[in-house]
C-alpha cells in the first residue's frame, strides 16, 4: 500500500476514535459540573418544580448513559439534534443550524486571516534566515516576539484605539449576519484577522527561520557553497524542500488555533463565531451544542495534522518511496 | 424650585407645543427676572427636549446568550428583558418612572374583599402586531403560560399566590388566596407580557407577535435583536424611533468602544475605574440612577455565633460602608442601612439608629454577648457581585478594631449560588431588588420564603407582612410597613453594604424623561420611551 494512503487511512481510523473519546471526555465533564440547563436558564427563579418540570420537558430526569447513548445513536444517522433552548416550542432549534452560519463565520476569518498571515511568515523567515543577524532579523523577530508576548485582548484594544476611535476607519463591532454582503463582511472582520495575524505570525516566521538555519550547518549546504551556488537560491532550492515538515507542522498548529482558540477575539470585537457559542452553550450547560462543537474543534485538529503529516511525507522522497 | 421657576416651565411645555409663541415666553421670561440670553437657551433646550420621531436607536446591552429564547418564563437578564420584553411587549401594567404601577394593556384595576379579588379591565383598542384586537382570554392565557404543573417559568412562584383567573368580558379577574394590594405590581413583571391565545388554548410565545411598540425583525439569540416601528401602537406618545437593534456586547471596553465610534448610541454596564474618560468625552452623557438592588453580606442565624442578636448588632457595626463605597465602588451608590428598600421604594424608611462604623458600640454588644472577640468565617465570590471579595477584604481591616476577626474564604464562582449561597452561614448576595416593600420581604425575609437567604424567622415580622397585605388604608399600611423594616434593621442577619447604581452612558443626542429606577435601561423600557433630538 501507498505511504500516503496508509498514514490517511489510520489516521482517519484513529481519528474516529479520538473524536468518539473527545465526545465521552465532554459529556462526562459536564455532567460533573453543578447544576444543570434549568438552573443555568432560570437563575433566582430556579425552584425545585420549574426545575423538574424543565428537565422532564428536555428529557433531563432520564440516566447519563441512556441520554448519552442516545445521543451518539443520532450522530451516527447525521442527526446531532436539538439545542436545549425553546426545546418546549414548535419551533425548535436544530444544532446544525445553530452552527452553521458561526462556523461558516469563524472559517471566513480564519481563512482570512491565513491568506495573509502564511506567506507572510514564511517570507519573513526566509529572507531572516537568508540575512541571519542582520538588522534586518533583528528588526523582525523583536517585532514579532513583541506582537505574540502581548496579550491578543490587548492588540485588540490598541488597534481598536487608533483605527476605530482615534480614526474611523473600521468598525470597533465587528458583528456580521447573514443578510451582510461578502465585501462588508471583509472590511467587518478587517482587525479580528489583523489581531490573529499579529498573533500567529511571530510561531510560523520564527519556526521557518529556525527550520532553515538548522539546515545551512548540514554537509550539502556546505557543498552548495562551495561549488558557488549562491545563498538565496541555495536555500530556496536545496535547503527549504528539506525544511517543509516543520513548517507544515506549525502551520497546522497555528490553522487550528484559528478555528479553535480565537474566543478572546471574537468576544472583544463581538463577531459571531463559534468559539463564543461554545463558551456561551457550556455556561448554561446546553449539551448537545457543546458537544457538536467539541467534535467539530476536535475534527479540525485531526484533520489539519493529518494534512502536515501529508505533506511531510510527500516532500520527502525518502517516506515517500520507501525500499 | 419656586413658585416662579414653576410657572416659566409650565409656560415653557406650553411654548414647545405651540400654544404661546417664542415671543410670549421670552416676555414672561424677561418679566420673572430671568435674562434674555438665560430665556433663549431655555427655550432652545426645552424644544430639544420634546419628542421627535425617526432614527435608529443602537443599544449595547452587556448581557445576551446563545441559548437565550422566545420564551417569557425563561427571560435571563437586561438582553431578553430590554428587547423582547420592554421593546416588544407589553404587561398588564407598567412601573412609571416616580415608581408609581400604572394600566398598561389593562386601563384600570380594582381590589375588593380585602384585596383578595382584583379586577382588570382591559384597554379599549389594543392590538396585536398582526392585527387582532386583545381580548381578555389573551391575558388569561398568557398568565396561565406561567401557572401549572409543567411550568418551566421563573415567574411560577410568583403567581403561586392565584387561585383562580378568568376572563368576563372585557375584564380580568384574579381570585388569590390572601390579601394582597400590591398584586398589581406582580402582574408588571418583565416575564408576564400580554401574548396571543392560541385554538388549543395555549399561548403563542414563539412567533414574536406582540403589543408592544415596535415589531420583531430579527431576533438572533447572543447577537442581535432588531425591531421596526409599530405604527399602530397604542400609545400615541410613546415608540418615537423608526427601528431599534440591540447588540449583546459582553466585553465592557468593547461596548465602551462602540459607543465612542458610534456604532451604539446607548450602553449599560460602564466600567467605573474609566468612567471619568468616558465623562470627559463631548459625545456622551453618563447617567448614574439608585436602584433597587443591593449588595449584602447574609448570615445563617439560626447558626451560633449568629443567632444572638448582640453579636449580629456588634457584627453590623464593624463595617465602614462610607470606605467600602469609596475604595471598592469609587463612589457609584448609595450605603446601606441593613434595610434592603431602596429609598426610592413606596414605603421606605430609614431605620434609625443608623447602623455606621462604630468600634465602641461593636464592642458593647460583643460584651452584652457575652464575648471579648469573636471570629468567624466569611464565603464571598465575585460572582455574588463584583466587588464582594475586596468590600469583604476592607471589612476584616475595619473590622479589627472592633475585636472581631473575619477569615474571608474565597469561593469559586461557578456554582457560587448552588453550593455557597443558602449553604454556608456567611455568604455575600446580591438582590436586584423589587419595586415594592411587600414583593422584597415576601421573596427574601418571610419565614417561608424559598429564597429566605438569612433563615430568619420573626413572629411579629411575618404577622405585620401578612396583615400589611391586606390593608387598603395607605397610611396604617405605611405605619406596618416601617415598623417591619425597623424590625428587620435591629434583629436580621443582613449587612447592607449599599444600593448600587445603574451607570449607563448614552450619545448626547438622545432625549428623555424622568429615569425609571426599576430596572436598568429605564425600566428596560427605553425604546418605547426615549428619542433623538436631533
Amino acid at each position: 500500500m501507498h505511504p500516503v494512503l496508509r498514514t490517511v487511512l489510520q489516521r482517519l481510523g484513529l481519528g474516529v476514535l479520538t473524536l468518539f473519546v473527545v465526545s465521552v471526555v465532554i459529556f462526562a465533564s459536564l455532567e460533573m459540573l453543578p447544576g444543570g440547563f434549568a438552573e443555568a436558564i432560570l437563575g433566582q427563579g430556579a425552584t425545585p418544580e420549574t426545575v423538574a418540570a424543565f428537565n422532564r420537558e428536555i428529557g433531563l430526569d432520564r440516566p447519563a448513559t441512556v441520554r448519552y447513548v442516545e445521543w451518539i445513536g443520532n450522530i451516527f444517522r447525521g442527526d446531532f439534534g436539538y439545542s436545549y433552548a425553546g426545546l418546549g416550542g414548535s419551533i425548535k432549534r436544530s444544532v446544525t443550524d445553530l452552527i452553521a452560519p458561526r462556523l461558516y463565520n469563524t472559517f471566513f476569518l480564519a481563512i482570512m486571516t491565513a491568506i495573509v498571515a502564511v506567506p507572510l511568515s514564511l517570507i519573513l523567515g526566509i529572507l531572516a534566515a537568508l540575512y541571519r543577524n542582520s538588522w534586518y532579523d533583528r528588526i523582525v523577530n523583536s517585532v514579532t516576539l513583541t506582537t505574540i508576548a502581548t496579550p491578543e485582548f490587548f492588540i485588540a484594544y490598541l488597534l481598536m484605539f487608533f483605527f476605530a476611535i482615534r480614526n474611523k476607519w473600521f468598525y470597533s463591532l465587528s458583528t456580521v449576519s447573514d443578510t451582510t454582503d461578502f465585501i462588508e463582511h471583509i472590511y467587518r472582520a478587517a482587525l479580528p484577522a489583523i489581531t490573529l495575524m499579529l498573533v500567529i505570525v511571530a510561531h510560523m516566521m520564527r519556526m521557518t527561520r529556525a527550520a532553515l538555519i538548522n539546515l545551512l550547518a548540514s554537509p550539502y549546504m556546505e557543498m552548495a557553497q562551495l561549488k558557488g551556488v549562491p545563498r538565496r537560491e541555495a536555500i530556496i532550492k536545496h535547503a527549504l524542500p528539506n525544511a517543509w515538515a516543520p513548517i507544515a507542522t506549525v502551520i497546522a498548529f497555528n490553522l487550528a488555533y484559528l478555528v479553535v482558540g480565537v474566543v478572546v477575539v471574537e468576544v472583544v470585537y463581538v463577531y459571531p463565531g463559534i468559539g463564543q457559542l461554545m463558551v456561551d452553550s457550556v455556561s448554561s450547560r446546553d449539551m448537545p451544542v457543546v458537544q457538536a462543537c467539541a467534535l467539530i474543534f476536535a475534527a479540525t485538529y485531526i484533520f489539519l495534522n493529518l494534512l502536515a503529516d501529508i505533506i511531510s511525507i510527500v516532500t520527502n522522497p525518502r517516506l515517500l518511496h520507501p525500499k | 424650585m419656586n413658585d416662579t421657576q414653576n410657572k416659566l416651565d409650565a409656560a415653557l411645555r406650553q411654548a414647545v407645543r405651540g400654544r404661546i409663541t417664542r415671543r410670549e415666553f421670552t416676555q414672561l421670561a424677561l418679566a420673572s427676572g430671568v435674562s434674555l440670553a438665560a430665556a433663549n437657551s431655555m427655550f432652545t433646550k426645552a424644544y430639544a427636549d420634546e419628542p421627535k420621531k425617526g432614527g435608529t436607536l443602537k443599544i449595547g446591552v452587556g448581557h445576551g446568550a446563545t441559548t437565550d429564547s422566545m420564551d417569557p418564563g425563561t427571560y435571563p437578564d437586561q438582553f431578553t428583558g430590554t428587547a423582547l420584553w420592554g421593546t416588544l411587549s407589553n404587561s398588564l401594567t407598567e412601573i412609571d418612572a416616580d415608581g408609581n404601577v400604572v394600566g398598561d394593556i389593562a386601563e384600570s384595576f380594582e381590589a375588593s374583599d380585602g384585596a383578595k379579588k382584583w379586577v382588570f379591565k382591559l384597554r379599549k383598542g389594543v392590538t396585536f402586531h398582526d392585527g387582532r384586537a386583545v381580548t381578555a382570554d389573551d391575558v388569561v392565557a398568557s398568565l396561565q403560560h406561567h401557572r401549572g404543573e409543567d411550568s418551566k417559568s421563573a415567574a411560577k412562584s410568583l403567581l403561586k399566590e392565584i387561585v383562580t383567573l378568568k376572563a368576563d368580558g372585557d375584564t380580568v379577574v384574579f381570585e388569590l388566596t390572601g390579601g394582597n394590594a400590591d398584586f398589581p405590581y406582580t402582574v408588571s413583571d418583565y416575564h408576564m407580557p400580554i401574548m396571543p391565545k392560541k385554538d388549543d388554548g395555549s399561548v403563542d410565545w414563539e412567533s414574536g407577535n406582540r403589543t408592544g411598540a415596535y415589531k420583531l425583525d430579527k431576533f438572533e439569540p447572543g447577537v442581535k435583536a432588531s425591531f421596526s416601528k409599530n405604527p399602530n401602537y397604542y400609545k400615541a406618545d410613546r415608540g418615537w424611533f423608526d427601528a431599534v437593534e440591540f447588540y449583546s456586547i459582553k466585553d465592557v471596553a468593547a461596548r465602551t468602544n462602540a459607543l465612542m465610534s458610534g456604532e451604539i448610541h446607548y450602553m449599560d454596564r460602564c466600567d467605573l475605574k474609566t468612567l471619568d474618560m468616558l465623562k470627559s468625552n463631548p459625545d456622551i452623557t453618563v447617567q448614574e440612577i439608585t436602584g433597587y438592588g443591593h449588595y449584602i453580606y447574609v448570615m445563617n442565624v439560626t447558626q451560633k455565633p449568629f443567632d444572638d442578636v448582640n453579636v449580629r448588632l456588634a457584627i453590623k457595626y464593624s463595617i465602614n460602608r462610607d470606605d467600602v463605597l469609596e475604595k471598592v465602588f469609587l463612589g457609584h451608590g448609595t450605603v446601606g442601612n441593613d434595610n434592603p428598600i431602596a429609598p426610592t421604594v413606596k414605603f421606605a424608611v430609614d431605620p434609625q439608629p443608623r447602623h455606621s462604623y462604630n468600634p465602641d458600640k461593636a464592642k458593647e454588644h460583643l460584651k452584652k454577648a457575652g464575648l471579648d472577640s469573636l471570629t468567624f468565617d466569611l464565603s464571598v465570590a465575585d460572582a455574588a457581585f463584583s466587588g464582594a471579595v475586596d468590600s469583604a477584604l476592607l471589612w476584616k481591616e475595619h473590622a479589627k478594631a472592633c475585636n472581631i476577626d473575619i477569615n474571608v474564604i474565597r469561593e469559586p464562582d461557578d456554582g457560587y449560588w448552588d453550593n455557597v449561597w443558602l449553604k454556608k452561614p456567611f455568604v455575600a448576595s446580591y438582590w436586584s431588588g423589587r419595586p415594592t416593600v411587600d414583593w422584597m420581604m415576601t421573596t427574601a425575609y418571610a419565614a417561608d420564603a424559598a429564597w429566605n437567604d438569612t433563615f430568619w424567622k420573626n413572629p411579629r415580622f411575618n404577622e405585620l407582612l401578612v396583615a400589611a397585605r391586606s390593608e387598603t388604608d395607605e397610611a396604617k399600611r405605611a405605619a406596618m410597613y416601617a415598623e417591619m423594616q425597623q424590625i428587620l434593621h435591629d434583629d436580621g442577619g443582613l449587612v447592607n453594604i449599599l444600593f448600587n447604581s445603574y451607570v449607563e452612558a448614552h450619545a448626547k443626542n438622545l432625549g428623555h424623561n424622568k429615569v425609571a429606577a426599576n430596572w436598568q435601561l429605564d425600566g428596560m423600557r427605553i425604546a418605547e420611551r426615549w428619542w433623538f433630538t436631533s
